[in-house]
């Protein structure tokens, strides 16, 4: 490693002031941090150790944790591939079709994420911020297996340059960025990204007979009778018992790449509360928020949705992984300690009601913590002014 | 009685190193230098002596323009070797060869019985002139004390929670008259109370629990639970317009020696500390130090920093440096300059973190001990408010909005948010655990001197 050092440490002057090429500096840094930690030391005055966390840790470990929605959800690409046309299949042979169907996807929102981030760096005199890292492996994970290479480029540079640059960087934003990109999708190709698009069929394959790409949230939306038996009796032929209950909490269904598997977030939050990167303040209380709200309908509504038992909306759509990896996001999210109750159980509240009163996209946690993202500094405002309200009554007793 | 508090918040950076339970043999030191950067608040100092003047422990060395009375003394008797003065002539320190015997300017002696009868112009005057007025420090600001405000309470903290600091009940064994009566005095100087502040795990140490005429208050929890600043939120908390003074129990004893015995004796115990020091131990020496002699060759490496004070707060002086004025304490840790090959994704368990992140299992080995050096482990990046502040902090106060208000220079944010009860020691867990590797010390003091020169 003492070759790759030399090297780096031989150009170096070339990006320092007054060097050829100072304008690069921060890209120059970027690429040096990432191989080396820096020998920077601490100043003489001030704390003269520092904690062995950087913004670079925190971010692989919550990459880490996303693993197991990764590896569940390339397997599961295939599998569901493979499901719907009818063919039996090997376990390699799955994984592979979820390999070509989830790399390129991945590459793309890593390559224009981080070229934008490197752009901007450059231009803006800032350094390159990691926060992409995790945003770069957020954004193919919510995305359906079959969405065309070019509209993830364009969503994720819609992300990055509005959702984020736009308001100074990393630390700036005011929505979640991978989820900027999945609104983007959304509202801009409306018609490609719902639907029927969850399975990757392939070109001219036919579909196995009584194949239905429907998915467990329109079921439910579309439902007359009673939800649990349409969802129960769902696949019969094909895919028999794909939407029970218990194999929506394995996530063995179609679905977003990585969103499908309740138990793979649920690994994945164990790794966030775990190391403590992730608050599990916000994690639980959108579960139950979601839980509450679900249950409030089942004794208020009438229809067939609201009827729904409340803990189907815990394992159905991409709830799960909204609670752990979007909610949690540390920049977007409430960031004091008591708002994060109010800001998790609201996402969750407002899911569940945007699931089962909009008829126009029956899944809600991505509005919900959009929306959420918004309040969140409102949430802070009540907060922070209670605190000071508290330092003002004691002042005057 | 006083108070009982427990605090759950914070967190103890156990590192290698801790000092043992025993004093060496005293080496005199060779020279001994005074600095005014040590304390806040002083605006222009002006010295009083030159370069080759002889002085005696007690004798004024220089004052504060626009706080006249009070006198920085000379710790030592000796010889003004050196004035060392920085930009625009600015004083950066004077330094004292010391003699091998040490003569003290007489100031009056009391008896016990006297002292009672001591009214508050006569005690304060006598602080004034000996220097010993130095070790009490005002609050807001953490500055030094204004000899004409009247504060509402005094606090003592008589323990100290941050990395590798001495244990007090070895410093100052045996001190228990001393203290006794710097409380007395320190009681005439408030209408309020003087509160000394122990922690229940040292109650054996009867310097302080027995001491009578203060309120004696209990705390326990991790650090920063020996912050002055953390247990005067909870004994007495300071609201805006409120004055309050802190000192450390050296400078009670300093007092008590001062009026009993009628001079200004500096020589304390200070804990060599630090995983590169051979034998961590306590030393007898004076207050200002050179520390030269407290280190040779007692050192297990070469590339490493010479820290007066604790690795939180303290100040990196250099081989050739001398002891800060309120430091027991010199730190020696390896000096952090080197690179680490992809060191942020490599899994290791030797690394410390208040997060998990780093040593997931860390909670198998709780007592387990670190030897840390001075990497930043990071580059400075946008503030990302992790939460991780908000643990660290056990005070009913929201450090991260706290330094956003002191980034965009917001006062009457500042003044809302709690910045009176606050000086640097008592945030500097933040600034160690902080992600995103800012000086929050630092951001800190430069809100508070906004608001106090504002």
């Amino acid at each position: 490693m003492k070759f790759v050092r030399k090297q780096l440490d031989s150009v170096k002057h070339n990006f320092e002031k007054g060097g050829k090429w100072e304008k690069y500096f921060f890209a120059y840094e970027a690429m040096d941090t990432f191989l080396f930690s820096p020998d920077t030391t601490t100043d003489a005055k001030g704390a003269q150790i520092r904690d062995a966390i950087d913004l670079k840790r925190l971010m692989i470990t919550v990459i880490i944790a996303m693993l197991p929605c990764l590896i569940f959800g390339m397997w599961n690409v295939g599998h569901q591939h493979f499901l719907a046309i009818g063919q039996g299949a090997t376990f390699t042979q799955e994984i592979w079709v979820g390999l070509i169907k989830t790399v390129p996807i991945i590459i793309v929102s890593y390559g224009v994420g981080l070229g934008i981030e490197f752009i901007f760096s450059t231009i803006r005199r800032h350094p390159v911020n990691e926060g992409f890292l995790v945003t770069g492996m957020l954004i193919p994970l919510v995305m359906p297996p079959d969405v065309p290479l070019w509209q993830v480029a364009v969503a994720t540079a819609f992300a990055v340059v509005i959702g984020k640059e736009a308001f100074g960087g990393t630390g700036m934003n005011v929505v979640n960025i991978a989820l900027t990109a999945r609104a983007f999708l959304y509202f801009a190709y409306p018609s490609q990204i719902s639907g029927e698009v969850w399975t990757y069929l392939g070109s001219g394959a036919t579909t196995v007979a009584g194949y239905s790409g429907a998915t467990p949230l329109a079921l439910a939306a579309g439902s007359t009778g009673n939800a649990v038996n349409e969802l129960n009796a769902f696949g019969a032929g094909w895919a028999d018992g794909v939407y029970t209950l218990w194999n929506m909490f394995l996530g063995v269904m179609p679905g977003c790449i990585g969103e499908t598997s309740t138990l793979m977030c649920l690994i994945g939050a164990f790794m966030l509360v775990a190391t403590g990167v992730g608050s599990w303040k916000i994690i639980v209380s959108v579960f139950a928020g979601a839980w509450g709200m679900g249950l409030l309908l089942n004794a208020m509504g009438t229809s067939p949705f609201t009827q729904l038992p409340a803990h189907y909306h815990l394992v159905m759509g991409g709830l799960a992984f909204g609670a752990v990896f979007m909610a949690t996001d540390p920049v977007t999210a409430a960031q004091t300690e008591t708002g994060k109750w109010f800001y998790g159980l609201l996402i969750g509240m407002f899911t569940v009601l945007i699931r089962v009163f909009n008829p126009a996209y029956p899944e809600g946690i991505m509005l919900a913590i959009l929306l959420m993202n918004v309040f969140a500094p409102l949430i802070d405002y009540f907060v922070v002014s209670a605190n000071k309200k508290r330092r003002i009554q004691r002042a005057t007793v | 009685m006083g108070k009982f508090i427990r605090l759950k918040k914070g967190f103890t950076i156990n590192l290698a190193g801790k000092a043992a339970p025993k004093i060496a043999e005293p080496t005199a030191a060779e020279t001994v230098a005074i600095k005014p950067s040590d304390f806040h608040g002083v605006y222009i100092p002006k010295l009083l002596v030159k370069e080759g003047d002889t002085v005696k422990a007690g004798s004024p060395l220089f004052h504060d323009k626009k706080l006249e009375d009070v006198q920085f003394t000379s710790p030592v008797s000796g010889e003004v070797v050196r004035v060392t003065r920085g930009e625009k002539r600015k004083l950066i320190e004077v330094v004292i060869l010391a003699d091998k015997v040490i003569t003290y300017f007489p100031f009056k002696k009391h008896s016990v019985s006297d002292i009672a009868n001591l009214s508050a112009e006569d005690v304060k005057g006598q602080l004034l002139a000996s220097g010993v007025w130095t070790n009490l420090v005002q609050r807001p600001f953490g500055i030094l004390a204004e000899p004409t405000a009247t504060p509402k309470a005094i606090h003592i903290s008589a323990f100290d929670t941050s990395p590798l600091a001495p244990e007090y009940s070895i410093l100052f064994k045996g001190q228990d008259h001393f203290f006794q009566t710097g409380v007395d005095i320190l009681k005439k100087l408030t209408p309020g109370l003087v509160h000394v502040n122990i922690h229940t795990g040292s109650e054996l140490s009867t310097v302080f629990s027995q001491a009578k005429g203060a309120e004696v208050n209990k705390f326990s929890g991790p650090h920063p639970s020996g912050c002055v600043g953390v247990q005067i939120h909870h004994v007495d908390p300071i609201n805006k317009g409120d004055v309050v003074w802190t000192i450390n129990p050296f400078g009670v004893i300093q007092i008590g020696k001062l009026f009993l015995q009628g001079i200004y004796d500096a020589s304390k115990l200070v804990a060599i500390t630090g995983s590169e020091v051979k034998t961590p131990q306590y030393v007898r020496t004076v207050t200002g130090a050179s520390i030269k002699h407290l280190i040779a060759n007692n050192l297990s490496s070469e590339n490493v920093r010479f820290i007066s004070g604790n690795p939180l707060t303290g100040t990196s002086i250099g081989r050739d440096g001398h002891l800060g004025f309120y430091d027991h304490q010199l730190t020696v840790l390896p000096e952090g300059d080197s690179h680490e090959f992809l060191g942020w994704i490599m899994p290791g368990a030797n690394k410390l973190s208040v997060q998990r992140a780093w040593g997931l299992f860390s909670f198998l080995t709780p007592n387990r001990e670190f030897r840390v050096d001075t990497n930043t482990h990071g580059e400075p990046r946008a503030l990302v408010q992790t939460g991780v502040f908000e643990q660290l902090v056990p005070m009913d106060i929201l450090p991260g909005h706290l330094l956003k208000s002191v980034l965009v220079e917001d006062i009457d944010e500042m003044e809302a948010l709690g910045i009176y009860e606050v000086i640097e020691e008592d945030l500097a867990l933040c600034e160690f655990a902080d992600v995103s590797k800012h000086n929050v010390q630092e951001i800190l003091r430069d809100g508070i001197e906004l608001i106090r020169l504002s």
